[in-house]
């Protein structure tokens, strides 16, 4: 039998209802396995381990007593430290958190303590989400899980990297151009980024407003839809917020593929990427048509200037979102300044790191008189364009596939010196927080030993249609790799 | 293109204090970023609306209806330095 901190979220529910095993008995075994390997993965900023173990016991009580613990009890998770958690520390990744301890939780840990959350720890990021690779967390990187040499992806790195190497059986994400997605096919994994306003933000640290959402990073499909069954919905807190009453997802996603219209953008299957990565996709699609599915071509033509609108709005809101760290209400200050504007400069120089202050910059000269019309405005009027082009595109596809990354992992130290072509790994995945739809990615095959993603693209609200594809493919592909133990920590 | 004193400007309205290096090296890399978003502004948008939210909402309307919230003592747990219920701050003029 499979060890217990590597088995899926469904398949511990399930043995846990038979009795098989106890909430305590899997999360002895997953911290365990943290013990052995967290030294080397680093996926967390904060453990949470006595509140774990007494979540832990309280779900075994109640399951004695007869009485159902919950739809998450059992499952330890890890939750990404942008996120805030009442009484624990929420550091963002960033000195300027470092100190800081929320006095009320995110409405998805709300929602997610109600089903008996077991929470190992808050994971490892990039700085205010800020990087696609955990290098930019102030709290020191974090290591794939398949080769410790290479990064995880990020942002939401250590939420990847702790589920990939057993430390975590699925955790929460948030994807503001890629930050679910990217680690999760970096680490072999599924990650899923929902349609806009689907998923409450209420708690949630904002870097870029428009674009941000929370999400599920999971072992298999069925795992992820489990998730997201348990994080949408409705807030009244986060305006926002759509009004719905999202379907049971594990449910809806039942069902094959056949006749389902797959439109394979051009413009995301041309330079940069890596002979395995484009060999995955091509067997990808051969997949799809054998299962029934009619694969098109498609086009996104104003797609070559998403990248460059992205990295005007992100910084741009995330500027303004960031000025809320002025050393005064919470958060580091450094003291000694004469007056408030010194104090402020100081504090902030101090608090945070390079690439958020670049972005703070960027940002910043975006907005500033004279250059707001050239740069944001603009950027915003090609945000239009590709909401357009996507519209357009949804009238003859049910769904868009592409590969997550254009590369598997990257070495550590390759791009955090270059943030251009930092930036430029993520060119797949940003169209699709500026046009708010929903998409995943799943493993779909190995290029020298590292995971390789596919992403499935949905259009607005249709998370279902999504889900079932990817199901249904990731059946298809019997993607069951694991990390190897030479590079990598081992399965 | 985007020059120190540029840096230094956007810096200050930024209320981010930044070393002789850090410009220099703000300097060169917004520079990088700015020059690949310059693709931008070749596109026609004459007749474009921009777009701020991807999903459009009207205007989001509740009852204005008071509800369980933090006690003074928790809003200020955060806070570096408070006195008598207030926030400190150092001298503004």
């Amino acid at each position: 039998m499979e060890a217990l901190y590597a088995m899926k979220a469904w398949e511990l529910q399930d043995m846990i209802d038979r009795g098989e095993v106890s909430v305590s008995e899997v999360l002895d075994a997953v911290l365990a396995r943290l013990e052995q390997v967290e030294n080397e993965v680093h996926s967390y900023i904060t453990l949470t381990l006595d509140a774990a173990r007494a979540a832990a016991a309280e779900a075994d009580r109640a399951r004695d007593g007869g009485k159902s613990p919950g739809a998450a009890a059992g499952i330890p998770m890890a939750i990404k430290d942008v996120l805030c958690t009442r009484g624990i520390r929420t550091t963002c990744g960033s000195r300027i958190l470092e100190e800081y301890i929320p006095v009320y939780d995110a409405t998805v840990l709300e929602r997610l303590r109600h089903a008996g959350l077991v929470l190992v720890g808050k994971a490892n990021m990039d700085e205010f989400a800020m990087g696609s690779s955990t290098e930019n967390s102030a709290y020191g990187p974090t290591r794939n899980p398949w080769d410790l040499e290479r990064v995880p992806g990020g942002s939401s790195g250590g939420s990847a990297a702790a589920v990939a190497a057993g430390e975590a059986i699925w955790a929460l994400g948030s994807d503001t151009g890629g930050s679910i997605r990217q680690p999760a096919s970096f680490c072999g994994l599924v990650g899923m980024k929902p349609t806009y306003g689907l998923v409450s933000r209420y708690g949630l640290v904002a870097f870029a407003s428009s674009l941000d959402q929370v999400g599920p990073i999971a072992r298999d499909v069925r795992d992820c839809a489990l998730l997201l069954s348990l994080i949408a919905g409705h807030d009244r807190r986060d305006s926002t917020s759509l009004r719905l009453e999202p379907p049971d997802y594990l449910s809806a996603m039942q069902g094959d593929i056949r006749g389902l219209r797959v439109g394979m953008p051009r413009e995301l299957m041309q330079e940069g990427l890596t002979p395995g990565v484009r060999k995955a996709m091509e067997d990808c699609l051969q997949k799809f048509e054998q299962l029934g599915a009619e694969v098109d071509e498609a086009t996104l033509p104003n797609l070559d200037y998403a990248l460059s609108a992205y990295y005007i709005i992100a910084p741009a809101e995330a500027s303004s979102n960031l000025a809320r760290f002025d050393g005064v209400r919470y958060g580091l200050r450094v003291e000694g300044a004469e007056d408030m504007m010194e104090m402020y400069g100081r504090t902030r120089a101090a608090g945070f790191g390079p690439e958020v202050k670049r972005r703070i910059m960027l940002g910043t000269y975006a907005l500033s008189a004279g250059y707001y019309e050239a740069y944001y405005g603009q950027a915003q009027k090609v945000r239009t364009l590709i909401i357009r082009d996507f519209d357009a595109a949804y009238e003859k596809y049910d769904i868009l596939v592409s590969p997550t990354t254009p590369t598997p992992a990257f070495a550590l130290g390759e791009k955090v010196e270059d943030p251009l072509a930092m930036y430029l790994s993520d060119v797949c995945t940003i169209p699709v927080n500026l046009a708010g739809i929903p998409a995943i990615s799943i493993p779909c095959g190995l290029e020298d030993g590292l995971p390789v993603g596919l992403q499935i693209m949905g259009k607005v609200l249709d998370e279902t249609t999504v889900l079932r594809a990817a199901r249904v493919m990731e059946e298809a592909l019997a993607f069951r790799e694991k990390p190897g133990s030479g590079k990598g920590v081992g399965a | 293109m985007i020059e120190p004193k540029d840096v230094e400007y956007v810096a200050w309205l930024a209320r981010l204090d930044v070393s002789e290096e850090e410009k220099e090296k703000f300097t060169r890399q917004l520079g990088q970023v700015l020059e690949h978003a310059e693709k931008i502004k070749s596109l026609d948008t004459e007749d474009v609306d921009p777009t701020s939210h991807a999903i459009p909402l009207k205007n989001v309307m509740r009852e204005d209806e008071t509800g369980p919230c933090l006690s003074q003592e928790e809003a200020l747990s955060g806070a570096p330095r408070t006195q008598g219920g207030y926030f400190v701050v150092p001298r503004i003029i």
